[in-house]
């Protein structure tokens, strides 16, 4: 064989397998489901009580990936999503992950903390209300799930229910990288009348 | 707590209600449910669901009675291992009234809130509640 057509050979066989490599459907679909850096914007802080009484704030959370949960206790897609996200938490929790979920529920802890007792919900939940809900883009159907990477900006967002294994590609692909430096945590501190507790 | 925004549901009186003091009566409430969403049933088969439920403003010459519902469906979801107790598409409901034996003779309306609480396939929507609207006519 001709160093001409070996070179060829090669080429084509690098050719091809970059071909496989992007269009092969088994490629985890990590990328389709996060925005790029750019397109990025700050996801806002809040401060809600969680079921303890203590007041939990997303800017607490500076440096790691967030999942935040919108959902509520009589929302039937949202339960099957909480316990993949109690596992994500056990999982992922050591390398800098949380999950928030943020209840939408009327009737707020009386309805809520029955739920969180009987499922063993092993991360943070608050109750939510209107305005929170507003800084979010005016939450409509539930779930909504928001993933935010570890500079603070809202990296993705899922409305209803999603694959299991879409979320958690998005969390791992997060996890990957780590914050700006020089970019702080990119999060909105917003007035005192923007900020809720319930 | 949240905003109405947009509804999932309609619910209309089908017609005017005549009816003569002292006597039971009842008016037939059309709910319609957009194609796509189920709401509840007035019997859910969870506690934590909310149920269809229909009042109405105490006042006027009619008494609230009962509420007849129709038999629900029981559907199964994707996101749910069990059947579902369901109304989707459209669908009647009774209302059943006294007329109060002092009621004066004339025209009246009757306002009633019909609270729902809809999801489809994949999504869950926070409890709404739409107005009903009954005139009736005591003889």
């Amino acid at each position: 064989m001709s160093a001409v057509r070996l070179g060829t050979v090669l080429l084509t066989g690098v050719l091809l397998g970059g071909v496989i490599y992007w269009c092969w459907p088994a490629r985890p679909a990590k990328a389709a489901s996060l925005k790029p850096d750019r397109e990025r914007h700050a996801a806002p802080d809040f401060a809600l009580k969680d079921v303890n009484g203590k007041t939990v704030r997303l800017s607490d959370y500076k440096g790691k990936v967030v999942l935040l949960d919108f959902w509520a206790t009589y929302c039937g897609p949202c339960k099957i999503e909480i316990p993949w996200f109690m596992d994500f938490e056990r999982k992922h929790k050591d390398q800098g992950f949380s999950v928030l979920g943020v209840s939408m529920d009327d009737d707020g802890w009386d309805a809520v903390k029955p739920f969180v007792n009987d499922v063993g919900i092993n991360y943070r939940v608050m109750v939510g209300n209107d305005s929170t809900a507003e800084m979010y883009g005016g939450i409509e159907a539930l779930p909504t799930t928001f993933l935010i990477d570890r500079d603070g900006k809202i990296a993705a967002v899922h409305v209803g229910l999603t694959s299991r294994s879409e979320i958690e590609n998005g969390i791992e692909q997060l996890l990957q990288t780590p914050a700006h430096p020089a970019g702080g945590s990119g999060r909105v501190s917003l007035p005192a009348e923007f900020v809720g507790t319930r | 707590m949240w905003a109405q925004g947009n509804q999932y549901l309609t619910a209309e009186a089908s017609q005017k209600l005549v009816a003569k003091r002292g006597t039971a009566t009842e008016a037939q409430i059309a709910v319609s449910v957009q194609p796509g969403f189920h709401v509840n049933s007035n019997t859910p088969s969870d506690a934590y669901l909310i149920p269809l439920k229909l009042t109405w403003t105490p006042g006027g010459a009619l008494e609230p009675g009962t509420v007849v519902f129709p038999k629900p469906q029981m559907e199964k979801y994707e996101f749910s291992d069990k059947p579902l107790s369901v109304f989707t598409g459209d669908f009647d409901l009774v209302a059943k009234f006294k007329v109060s034996a002092g009621a004066s003779q004339g025209p009246g309306i009757m306002l009633g809130k019909l609270r729902y609480q809809a999801c489809n396939n994949n999504s869950c929507f926070p409890p709404k509640t739409v107005e009903v609207r009954l005139s009736y006519q005591v003889q």
